[in-house]
């Protein structure tokens, strides 16, 4: 890299870049139509590969082989795809291949996401208004329903208990562990740490059996009791619980599968930050006469408050979407449903798909704030690079 | 460093200094500490004893009092292992992998191309583009289900793996393409220039310079994308059905569940199949994996 530059090489770049950027302020029909064409050519060419050879939807060929393929393939010649349509380009002139190429590199990212999100996304909007068939028009009705009838009005209080209680919980554990451990000696620490970060590599799902163990409840006389909470009540000789069908109880019940799987995130990203608190602050402090707790709160705490923001805002959205949990413990049933669960089973189990839909718009709206705090923090973020 | 500073700060103390500061005592952090680990780590401890009982007993009594009888060879069995496995569960594990490999594979090249384009390249459009890909960080996979379910079911590609495979790429796109954006964007733009002016196109400089860069991230995404395919349950139960030959573990397991009663001895020998990898992943990858969760913790 510390090959002295000679003019003429400079100049080439120049004139380079000056190419590039009239060809990226190129908005002539012909090099649109090949932006857009080259931004199609590799998903084309994927969907039509993977579709298009029946061998691949064979249920009984070995996965395998079929796994083998789509990694040759998703790998080898997805990069092939590109190198061609690459050379393409630069047998273009030079000003309408440098207007071309960015498409081929981000054109078909671009595909992808038209396609499974935004196209989705907009048409999930216009179901909302259809019926159950996702037919015909009917206006706002599935929205009055859910703001009317008991079982919607049940997932919404219900999903907004869980998006107060289950961040809060989370995030006071959290960073109460990190702080604790933090003045612990490296390896008790990083055990520690270890146990509590380790549920977050469990499913959903798998969270939820091993909490069903949890909260087994058998009647008397039929046998002894194999969940440790009605253990524990019956050693204190009190009458085992169905915890699970307590109302409004069982909701908290269900919500604590959740705080035990997110814990562990927050705690290591707000340990992380306690760590990088300046230590002559906190001695500073110390010396000052402040005990640990007045350091905690007058230090600590306005030293990570941002950590904790993005924390709490990325725990509540991962809660808002909870679906798994409630939909394999209790299906929803006995008060415990949630917006993100319900709206599946509106349209997988029950095939609604408008109601379906507008649950799913419920659930998008609901973040709408989040996401425009997240896209202009990354403006600013932009604005100071 | 701090850890080091600190346990050298007792041994200089010196008598008529006067600003030292008495630190408390260790014990009390140490006992509440262990007590939540403890508590974090019982629910998953009774379920891996329970695994290994005999099904009689895991029906009769409680994983704790295995305690009383643990150099009992009686107590403990892999029977529950065995019939899981058998029981369809290896075909699910099977088919965990054929959905996961494919589908963290696919994103990786498409995004690393795209997120080149974002951080280096000129093109109009670029900064609203990507405007909409922060976007669509947080926008509720719940949102793309139905019209994606109902194109499916018109050519007739519901339960087969590259519909799942695409469908996940799809989903996993807005992330990839951010963080792998924000890193590259982050490499030395000298770095950059001065490739271009050795003659180097965009083409090599992405493959020679940028792609090698930026492995560590890559990696990041690899596990988080690793992760959240092999755990989710609601992309897999919507697009692969519940059809026994396509369950993927998540979909057995929650099948397995429902079956009440008669299935318990098996359930917790079955939930730790499922766990089975993500485990080992977090346990030989900690430092990546810490890192994927962190970076991929805002996905929608």
């Amino acid at each position: 890299m510390t090959t002295p530059l000679i003019d003429q090489e400079e100049a080439v770049a120049a004139t380079t870049a000056v190419v590039a950027e009239e060809g990226a302020r190129d908005h002539s029909l012909q090099v649109w139509v090949l932006r857009i064409l080259s931004a199609l050519v590799v998903p084309a060419v994927l969907v039509l590969f993977f579709f298009a050879f029946g061998f691949l939807k064979q249920p009984d060929l070995n996965k395998f082989v079929q796994v083998g393929v789509a990694v040759v393939v998703g790998v080898l010649g997805v990069w092939a795809l590109y190198w061609g349509m690459d050379r393409l380009v630069s047998a273009m002139p030079a000003r309408a291949g440098a207007g071309v190429r960015p498409f081929v590199f981000a054109g078909p990212a671009m595909v992808l996401l038209g396609f499974y999100l935004v196209y989705p996304a907009i048409n999930t909007f216009v179901l909302s208004f259809a019926d159950d068939a996702g037919e015909s028009f009917v206006g706002l009705a599935n929205y009055q329903r859910i703001f009317t009838e008991s079982t919607y009005l049940i997932s919404i209080r219900n999903s907004l208990a869980w998006v107060i209680l289950v961040p809060l919980a989370a995030v006071a554990i959290g960073l109460g562990f990190a702080t604790l451990a933090d003045k612990l000696p490296r390896r008790p620490e990083a055990a520690a740490k270890s146990l509590i970060f380790l549920p977050l590599a469990i499913s959903f799902v798998g969270a939820s059996v091993v909490w069903a163990f949890i909260y087994r409840w058998r009647g008397e006389g039929f046998g002894e009791q194999i969940g440790i909470m009605n253990a524990i009540v019956v050693a204190f000789g009190g009458d085992p619980v169905n915890w699970l069908t307590i109302p409004l109880w069982n909701n908290l019940f269900l919500m604590v599968i959740l705080i035990w799987l997110q814990t562990g995130f927050a705690m290591v990203i707000l340990s992380s930050a306690i760590k990088s608190v300046p230590e002559e602050l906190l001695e500073a402090s110390r010396i000052d006469g402040a005990n640990e707790w007045q350091v905690f709160r007058g230090i600590v705490i306005p030293s990570i408050s941002s950590t904790i923001v993005v924390v709490w805002t990325t725990i509540l959205i991962t809660t808002w979407k909870v679906f798994d949990i409630v939909y394999v413990m209790t299906g929803g049933r006995e008060g415990t449903s949630v917006v993100a669960q319900q709206m599946v089973t509106e349209f997988f189990t029950f095939n609604n798909d408008g109601m379906g839909a507008s649950l799913a718009v419920i659930l998008f709206i609901a973040v709408v704030p989040i996401l425009v705090i997240n896209v202009r923090r990354f403006r600013e973020q932009e604005a100071t690079r | 460093m701090t850890a080091v500073a600190e346990s050298q700060a007792p041994a200089q103390a010196s008598p008529g200094s006067g600003s030292q500061v008495k630190r408390p005592s260790r014990f009390p952090i140490y006992l509440a500490v262990g007590f939540v680990a403890l508590l974090w780590t019982i629910p998953s401890l009774g379920l891996l004893i329970n695994s290994f009982r005999e099904p009689s007993s895991i029906r009769g009594s409680g994983w704790w009092t295995v305690f009383g009888e643990v150099f009992n060879s009686a107590t403990w069995t892999i029977q529950n292992y065995t019939e899981v496995l058998e029981g369809g569960f290896a075909n699910a594990f099977a088919n965990s992998l054929a959905v996961t490999i494919p589908a963290v594979v696919i994103p990786i090249t498409v995004a690393a191309f795209a997120a080149y384009a974002f951080a280096w390249m000129d093109f109009p459009g670029r900064n609203l583009i990507f405007v909409i890909v922060v976007g669509l960080l947080v926008v509720p996979l719940q949102m793309a289900l139905i019209p994606i379910l109902r194109i499916y079911s018109n050519f007739d590609l519901v339960g087969t793996f590259p519909a799942i495979w695409l469908a996940h790429a799809g989903f996993g796109l807005p992330l990839a393409i951010y963080l792998l954006r924000n890193y590259m964007g982050s490499l030395p733009s000298s770095l950059i220039e001065s490739a271009k002016i050795d003659g180097a196109d965009h083409f090599t400089i992405f493959t020679r310079l940028v792609v090698p860069l930026s492995v560590p991230v890559l990696a990041s995404f690899a596990i988080f994308q690793f992760l959240w395919v092999w755990n989710d349950f609601l992309v897999a139960l919507v697009f692969l059905g519940y059809d026994p030959a396509n369950r993927v573990l998540t979909v057995e397991l929650s099948d397995l569940a429902g079956r009440g009663e008669g299935s318990l001895n098996l359930l917790p020998a079955a939930a730790f199949v499922t766990m089975i990898l993500p485990l080992i992943v977090f346990f030989s990858l900690q430092r990546f994996f810490v890192r994927g969760l962190t970076a991929g913790s805002v996905k929608g």
